[in-house]
């Protein structure tokens, strides 16, 4: 119960526990970027924020766009469209940019899937098609299972007003992190032994924080489990535009069109324009669904969190521009590949390996090397280290659930190269500084 | 094969929609009026969306094409806008400092024109409001925050039919009714609210706080500074919270002036942890598309917990920029504001003469999108049957959408929610044409002379058993 200033009312238990999960050092690291944030001018010697994963390479491609096309953020000649958008709160959303949608996430599974406009349903971002899904295939107290190391969001996106459980798949640096079914067997075994019931699986393809794309192999695993238990499939592939090259992308689209379509009613797919197009502010997720149940019910749950309609109609106008998507979804990948090979071989020089990469904007690297003690505490103490001395703010496996010690997500997009090459000299100095001390 | 199970939530129909509100609004997507390609079709005045004042809006854009255009002195700052994400526990938005400023302007100006819309008795501090996915998000973030599953907010009846959905649906708590009647003209009493107190007691319900709208949507009525008084004073004496969604207050056209439960609340020890507004720019503005809501409270605890929740339904920073440079604009605001209640005085006053002609009078109002219609001589049966039979007749004989009382849960049949600020005049004048037909002809009350265009009970079966075709719209 939480006390105000004045008055003893008593507010809820949703509001008042900490399954936001706000308290993490994902969280914490921020607060410290916060306070003390760098800047090449004016704060040099300030912490480098290394553990927000946003795409800020491609801003170029999209400014020049709405440069040469004025028309695609206003609402014509005489504004009479205005009207008819300013009204527009209907939670099928617009039909324009539900089929720009869907063409784009064809667009970058290059035809290796088809989406069916009449079954993506949109919602403000990726944080609300998550939770989304878990209203409407859990209950209060059921399960949903996550390989980790997973995104620090889902603890609370998943089961904060839920009040769903999450239970871990355990994946191990032995075959890189990749899911197994021994794995997924375990943590269904586990969730069984204590009388939770489980609800489904989510999967985020490509991985956050791996930076890796799951195999057609995996993907089929996965299916096959999912099916045989009963469960649901939740496939997050916000990053799937992000893959440095194309055809390492497997979507559980076309393993789903591969068999068929039989049995795919347990299969929802979830997706984003936050990552690929770097814009988190705009707010723009959506569900795909092949369950029609599932797509009824998502809509009508949508009316909590719908996208703006002045929103939905630039981007309709954008995604249409058929010639601008195609060279920025091959441009994008160009710089991300670019960006990522720059940090890997910096990090390497500085006797950093990495889990080898094929996605996503950040890597996961490997500092068990320089942990006093392979423990959470040890990898903590690391962490601090870094965010205080050698002023980085990158973010802790065991913010991620990651049942190894010394593993780190450090992101590369959202900065530029010059600080990029700051905070690599940063990592150089830092690792050779603790070399030195573990010699003596 | 067995289909795959869903939550309890998704299987329910907790979501409403199964409702008249919605039938009704179904009804009208398959036979809508046009004035020139479908002059019998049905028109609607079951949604209470503001189109009066448009034309305002629109020729501020075009005066100001950098707002839409994302750009600040002709220069894009699509980047900027691109990359914030309101910061929700996260120091975020703070790291873009030029993100910073505009995230403060942005609030800034909403603080504003709250505070105009309370005539700057109360000053709206930015940093006590939360900024959600329209109203309705809103409503059901602070039911997260107050209430637990199971627990129960009362809410004057009659009440907008959104709200059985929007409290109830994903967050497990009830609705007690608090009934008013007409006697003294829909107003909430003591004794009303102390009676729906017992009867939540006697169902072993707990209740965490009373929900308003005031203005009232559907009455059109606002609270007095005294009924707002004795509210608080009842919720203190429960020690309960205080939901006042202030959605109209911008519509209010004539005296009494609108007084905002900020304004009660001045200076009285004690309560302000208790009491949140909710507010939005749907129906002043006329923006429902835009999904701008709000959460004000003095409770920090509140603004906390909600500001992470708004993780789930942020607005567009893309139309946050806009409004914000509209907002900012005080000529524009101040002629916006005093213009959009002028009209929508008119168009009420040309309803409410309209349906005198008919014969039909309506709950004195002086604000809203609405009025609060009494058919209650015209019913054949002074029940709820015979109130849905002459909302059918409504519907499909005279064609007119409008929303009967029983939807909003009110329990004295024969009134009906009836919308004038959505459609053009000569289309009210229409409407008002075919409601006096319907009367003079007496076929209200007349049994045996029905003409019908169509079999009714075999399309009202229809409807009721289709599941939903179109949108629902959040008004």
């Amino acid at each position: 119960m939480v006390k105000g200033a004045e008055s003893c009312v008593p507010l809820s238990e949703v509001a008042t526990s900490n399954t936001h999960g706000e308290d993490s050092p994902y969280f914490a690291g921020w607060k410290a970027y916060d306070e003390d944030p760098y800047d090449a001018a004016s704060n040099p010697a300030g912490v480098i924020q290394m553990g927000l994963a946003e795409n800020q390479v491609s801003f170029d491609l999209l400014e020049k766009y709405l440069d040469q096309h004025p028309e695609a953020s206003g609402w014509g000649c005489g504004i009479s469209g205005f009207r008819e958008n300013a009204l527009f709160q209907d939670y099928h959303g617009l039909q324009a940019f539900r089929q720009e949608m869907a063409t784009f996430m064809e667009q970058i599974r290059e035809g290796r899937a088809k989406f069916d406009p009449e079954r993506i349903v949109l919602t403000a971002g990726a944080t609300a098609a998550n939770e989304l899904l878990t209203f409407i295939l859990a209950d209060p107290g059921d399960c949903l299972l996550i390989p980790t190391p997973y995104y620090p969001g889902f603890d609370r996106d998943l089961r904060w007003r839920t009040g769903v459980r999450i239970i871990p798949v355990h994946c191990s640096s032995s075959n890189g992190f990749q899911v197994t079914l021994q794995a997924l067997e375990d943590a269904y075994v586990k969730a069984e032994g204590m009388k939770i019931r489980v609800r489904g699986l989510l999967l985020t393809n490509p991985s956050n924080p791996l930076g890796t794309a799951t195999t057609g192999h995996v993907l089929e695993e996965v299916l096959d489990f999912v099916t045989q238990k009963d469960i649901h499939l939740i496939s997050d592939e916000i990053y799937s535009g992000s893959v440095f090259s194309s055809d390492e992308f497997v979507s559980v689209a076309e393993i789903v069109e591969a068999r068929g379509y039989k049995d795919c009613d347990r299969v929802h797919i979830v997706y984003s324009l936050s990552k690929d197009l770097g814009l988190p502010g705009f707010r723009v997720g959506a569900i795909y669904s092949y369950n029609d149940r599932v797509v009824t019910a998502a809509r009508r749950m949508s009316s909590f969190t719908l996208v703006s309609s002045q929103t939905q109609r630039m981007l309709a106008s954008m995604l249409a521009d058929r010639e601008f998507t195609e060279t920025y979804l091959k441009t994008n990948r160009e710089r991300l590949k670019k960006r990522h090979d720059f940090i890997t071989e910096g990090l390497k020089n500085a006797g950093i390996e990495c889990l080898p990469g094929n996605a996503g904007l950040f890597c996961w690297m490997n500092l068990a090397p320089l942990l006093e003690e392979p423990t959470k505490e040890g990898e903590l103490r690391l962490w601090s280290l870094i965010v205080h001395e050698a002023k980085l703010n990158i973010s802790p496996g065991s913010s991620c659930h990651c049942s190894e010690a010394g593993w780190f997500r450090v992101c590369f997009a959202n900065m530029s190269q010059q600080t990029l090459e700051v905070a690599l000299r940063r990592i150089k100095d830092f690792t050779e500084n603790m070399k030195a001390k573990q010699e003596k | 094969m067995a289909q795959i199970l869903l939550s309890r939530k998704a299987a329910c129909n907790t979501h409403g929609q199964d409702s008249s509100y919605f039938l009704g609004l179904q009804e009208y997507e398959n036979d809508p009026y046009d004035p020139k390609t479908n002059p019998t079709g049905i028109i609607q005045m079951g949604l209470a969306e503001n189109q009066l004042s448009f034309d305002l809006l629109e020729s501020w854009l075009q005066r100001h094409p950098d707002a839409a255009g994302l750009r600040r002195f002709g220069r894009v700052v699509f980047r900027e806008l691109a990359l914030f994400q309101d910061y929700h526990g996260l120091p975020e938005f703070k790291r873009v400092s030029a993100g910073f400023q505009q995230h403060n302007v942005r609030l800034q100006a909403l603080a504003d024109l709250m505070g105009d819309l309370r005539d700057n008795k109360i000053e709206i501090d930015p940093r006590k409001l939360v900024l959600t996915a329209g109203a309705t998000s809103a409503n059901e973030i602070l039911m997260f925050c107050l209430a637990e599953p199971g627990e129960a907010f009362l809410i004057p009846t009659p009440y907008y039919p959104g709200f059985d959905r929007d409290l109830k649906w994903r967050t497990g708590a009830e609705i007690v009714p608090v009934h008013c009647s007409s006697s003294n003209g829909f107003r909430i009493t003591r004794a009303a609210l102390e009676k729906a107190y017992q009867g939540a007691r006697k169902r072993n319900l707990s209740v965490k706080g009373v929900l308003v709208t005031n203005p009232s949507n559907p009455l059109g009525t606002t609270m007095s500074r005294n009924e707002l008084g004795a509210l608080v004073d009842f919720v203190v004496a429960k020690d309960v919270h205080l939901i006042s969604d202030e959605i109209y207050s911008g519509t209010t056209f004539d005296s009494p002036r609108f007084v905002s439960v900020t304004e009660a609340i001045e200076g009285r020890a004690h309560v302000s942890d208790r009491v949140h507004v909710v507010y939005s720019l749907s129906k002043d503005l006329g923006l429902p598309g835009f999904r701008v809501g709000a959460i004000y409270s003095n409770n920090e605890a509140v603004v906390a917990a909600a500001t992470k929740m708004s993780s789930f339904g942020l607005v567009s920073s893309q139309t946050q920029y806009l409004l914000s440079a509209l907002l900012s604009d005080e000529e524009f605001k101040g002629n916006y504001t005093g213009e959009n209640q002028k009209r929508i005085k008119q168009r009420h006053d040309r309803l409410v003469q309209g349906l005198g002609r008919s014969g039909i009078s309506c709950l004195k109002s002086n604000a809203g999108l609405f009025c609060w219609v009494d058919m209650r001589h015209l019913l054949r049966s002074n029940t709820l049957e015979g109130e849905m039979e002459l909302w059918r007749e409504i519907v499909y004989e005279v064609g007119l959408n409008i929303s009967p009382g029983s939807s909003c849960h009110c329990d004295e049949p024969g009134w009906f929610r009836v919308c004038f600020a959505n459609m053009s005049a000569e289309t009210l004048d229409v409407a008002m044409r075919r409601l006096q037909d319907f009367v003079a002809s007496g076929r209200a009350r007349d049994g045996d002379s029905r003409q019908r265009k169509k079999p009714i009970l075999g399309k009202w079966m229809l409807t009721l058993s289709s599941s939903d075709r179109r949108s629902e719209r959040g008004c």
